[in-house]
């Protein structure tokens, strides 16, 4: 049996593909900002994935240490270490800021780990190249997102950092790639001023009567410099502990806020990225909404361009159902060209952008099932037209 | 015309297949469902030479801050920052105020004491002439009993105003000692040989009792006073050899040892604190407080299964490394040892030398991830 959609498709196939062309292009922008939005929260979730906590313990009535500034001195994590059911507690201090080496600048958010190693919570899970840290100072590995090569020496503040290891999808809720530093070093770039401000400083308590004293002013400067904080720590809890037990424990005893992996994802993707994620979301809406009507009306005047030949195969009698099939499967063979141009644009495209675009198989097939759906209601309008043709359409001129 | 039909039918089909191929890379090969790429090495077998790196600043072992024991005001500096000073050498004088005149009244107050003690003596002399005299008087009859006592008394109040005159005079000679000794203390002396490096009062300031006015060190006991984060510092001990790195000349590596390790940690920043000597004093002197980065190699462990930290991984909250066996990975929980700073591990238990382990990998592992072997997963 000849395939009547398939031989009209050879008869025009130029046309056919440039529009199958055009309508992947279009596709592939909606599966592109489908993906945009699903590497938002991709991008909120990953720290909680790859920081390896269970608990994040931080200050008393706050939503830190990302949503809010959360400050804690940096001795509590051995009363948390000493609890029953809690196999590591790390120091962490995060800090967002603008760091560059001799060739290249990148806004990072620099991470202070707890010295030990890769088995603390907050150390990154996996590495691309290079090594841990395995000095106590001066070393930093970054997320390859920050464009920072092995070897490189970064500057932040007023120290030199040299690059031993590279990872990858180790980012901030906002998307900023991490570099990951010794804790101390953390807390120095942190807490620390500038040497102007420190001398500046040391002026104003000078000129301070009350403070003028020479042994009160080591005291105070002392006192000034104090850097001893951190903005939370990680729990990771023994295999089978009791979490809730464990995060009331601390919460009630310890007077301090603990959130789990659940409790910090809702507050990261639900409270953080919400409203920039709303609006992409949002976005994506409209996108599918207009593709589908592009995508309708293709379809629509695809199948008006051929109304005279449909004329004619009226007049040689052929049956209606056979000219409804030709239309719906062109309109679905449209559609699948489409997809598939739209799915490797989209693919291809995604590890150009700046930020992380993740396309799931999930999204790809809602999307087929959309587009296959919108050619199907489209080819419908197309083929009562069709139908209500006079053939002697197909004589007049 | 039918040759041209085919070659476009061709033509079609080949495109329809390089689109099927994309798509199909596109679904498989990128993205979510595409494998893991990962690079694998063997498990090396090494002796591991575990190091250790501490941060410091440079000290003075010997460091003398020198001042006067009363307040005072400084009169004369002699020497300025910078210089060598001999043991014994005149630094500063402290202004003396009155202490040269209270020396002189001292003196007159000794030689009128003196006076006092001869007038003293005289009278005793002359009392126990008198007592002789009676004495005689008294056997011959002429006078009585009454007035030789009289007498008697006279001897012993002249002798007891004799050693009050002896005991004032006592009295001033160690008064005037005292004054002397002060009048010495005012003179600033340096204890031992040295280098001045900080003027700390200028000719004319005031200093109370024990302040420092000049600070000597001794330039051949500097020394970097090292912290070692406590996590890190399995095996430091005094006589390991150091390599010196100072924050002015990173290139320029100074050999030491480790002079001591201080008995007392510091427990608010987890640290332990180790001082380290010079082998021999860098010239030109770093200046006290000067930043440094210390390494101590400590003696290589026996030879065993060494792998890159980067391998190290964590799954199900246990600790160990991903094998490669055939296409498929599999999670071995390993006993890590102690690690070199360059990253090395020793397995003490769960890997031999040469089984393939995975190192690098584009994601965290899963027992049932698919796994890709390439090169190098960085463009280098």
């Amino acid at each position: 049996m000849i395939s009547l959609a398939g031989r009209d498709i050879l008869h025009a196939w130029g046309k056919f593909l440039f529009t199958g062309l055009g309508l992947g292009l279009l596709i592939g922008v909606t599966l592109s900002m489908a993906g945009v939005y699903r590497g938002m929260v991709e991008d909120g979730r990953a720290l909680i994935q790859a920081s390896g906590a269970d608990l994040w313990v931080v200050q008393q009535d706050t939503l830190g240490p990302f949503a809010e500034p959360s400050g804690l001195r940096d001795d509590l994590w051995r009363n948390i270490a000493a609890l029953e059911g809690v196999a590591a507690a790390a120091n962490v201090t995060y800090m967002t800021l603008q760091i560059h080496s001799d060739r290249h600048e990148s806004r990072v958010m620099l991470v202070g780990l707890t010295p030990g190693d890769n088995r603390l919570p907050g150390w990154p899970r996996f590495l691309l190249a290079g090594r841990h840290i395995s000095r106590g100072h001066y070393e930093a590995v970054a997320d390859i997102a920050s464009g920072f090569h092995l070897g490189e020496t970064l500057k932040i503040k007023r120290h030199h950092y040299t690059v031993v290891g590279l990872t990858r999808r180790m980012v901030s809720p906002s998307g900023d790639p991490m570099v990951f530093i010794p804790l101390k070093d953390a807390q120095e770039a942190q807490f620390q001023k500038d040497n102007d401000s420190i001398i500046r400083q040391r002026h104003r308590t000078a000129a301070n009567p009350v403070l003028s004293d020479s042994r009160v002013q080591t005291a105070v400067n002392a006192l000034l410099n104090n850097q001893q904080q951190v903005n939370a720590v990680l729990v990771r809890l023994q295999p089978g502990a009791q979490r809730t037990r464990i995060a009331e424990h601390i919460r009630r005893w310890q007077r301090l806020q603990v959130y789990d992996n659940q409790q910090m994802e809702r507050i990261l993707v639900g409270k953080l990225i919400a409203t920039a994620a709303r609006q992409i979301g949002l976005f994506l809406v409209i996108l599918s909404l207009v593709s589908a009507t592009i995508v309708a009306f293709i379809i629509y005047t695809l199948t008006m361009d051929k109304i005279r030949e449909i004329a004619v195969l009226k007049l040689i009698g052929t049956r209606n159902r056979t000219i409804a099939g030709m239309i719906l499967q062109q309109a679905l063979a449209l559609g699948i060209i489409g997809f598939v141009i739209g799915k490797i644009a989209a693919t291809f495209a995604a590890p150009h952008f700046p930020k992380y675009v993740v396309l799931l198989p999930r999204d790809s097939i809602t999307g087929l099932l959309a587009v296959l759906c919108i050619c199907a209601l489209a080819s419908l309008v197309a083929i009562r037209m069709a139908l209500k043709v006079d053939p002697a359409e197909a004589l007049g001129g | 015309m039918k040759r041209m039909a085919l070659a476009r039918s061709l033509f079609l089909l080949l495109l329809l297949l390089v689109l099927l191929g994309l798509f199909v890379y596109a679904a498989f090969r990128a993205g979510p469902l595409a494998p893991v790429a990962v690079t694998v090495q063997k498990a090396g077998s090494a002796s591991l030479r575990p190091g250790l790196y501490g941060i410091g600043s440079i000290d003075a072992e010997r460091r003398y801050r020198i001042g006067p024991v009363q307040p005072g005001r400084v009169a004369r500096l002699n020497v300025d920052v910078g210089d060598t000073v001999h043991k014994g050498q005149l630094l500063a004088s402290m202004d003396p105020v009155d202490l040269e005149e209270r020396i002189a009244a001292q003196q007159a107050a000794l030689a009128s004491a003196k006076a006092n003690q001869e007038q003293a003596q005289a009278q005793l002399d002359y009392a126990r002439r008198q007592l002789q005299r009676f004495s005689e008087l008294l056997q011959t009859g002429t006078t009585t009993q009454d007035v030789v006592d009289s007498k008697r008394l006279a001897v012993q109040s002249a002798e007891a105003a004799r050693e009050a005159a002896e005991r004032r005079i006592l009295q001033l000679q160690h008064e005037g000692r005292g004054l002397e000794e002060q009048l010495r203390n005012l003179q600033l002396l340096a204890p031992a040989d040295g280098m001045v490096v900080a003027r700390l009062a200028q000719p004319g300031d005031a200093v109370g009792a024990g302040q420092a006015v000049l600070e000597i060190i001794d330039p051949d006991s500097l020394w970097v006073s090292t912290r070692f984060d406590q996590v890190r510092a399995q095996g430091l001990s005094a006589g390991l050899p150091a390599r010196i790195h100072l924050r002015s000349r990173p290139q320029q590596p100074l050999e030491g040892v480790v002079a001591r390790v201080e008995p007392l940690a510091d427990d608010i920043t987890e640290e332990m604190i180790a001082q380290v000597r010079f082998r021999s004093t860098p010239t030109p002197m770093p200046p006290l407080g000067e930043l440094a980065e210390v390494y101590l190699q400590l003696p290589p462990l026996p030879e065993g299964p060494v792998i890159p930290n980067a391998a190290l991984r964590i799954w199900n909250g246990k600790t160990g490394v991903w094998l490669l066996d055939g296409e498929k990975i599999r999670f071995q929980p390993v006993v890590a040892g102690r690690q070199d700073l360059q990253g090395n591990v020793r397995i003490e238990q769960g890997l031999a030398a040469g089984q393939k382990i995975v190192v690098y990998s584009e994601k965290a592992l899963e027992p049932h991830t698919r796994v890709h072997v390439v090169q190098s997963l960085v463009r280098p």
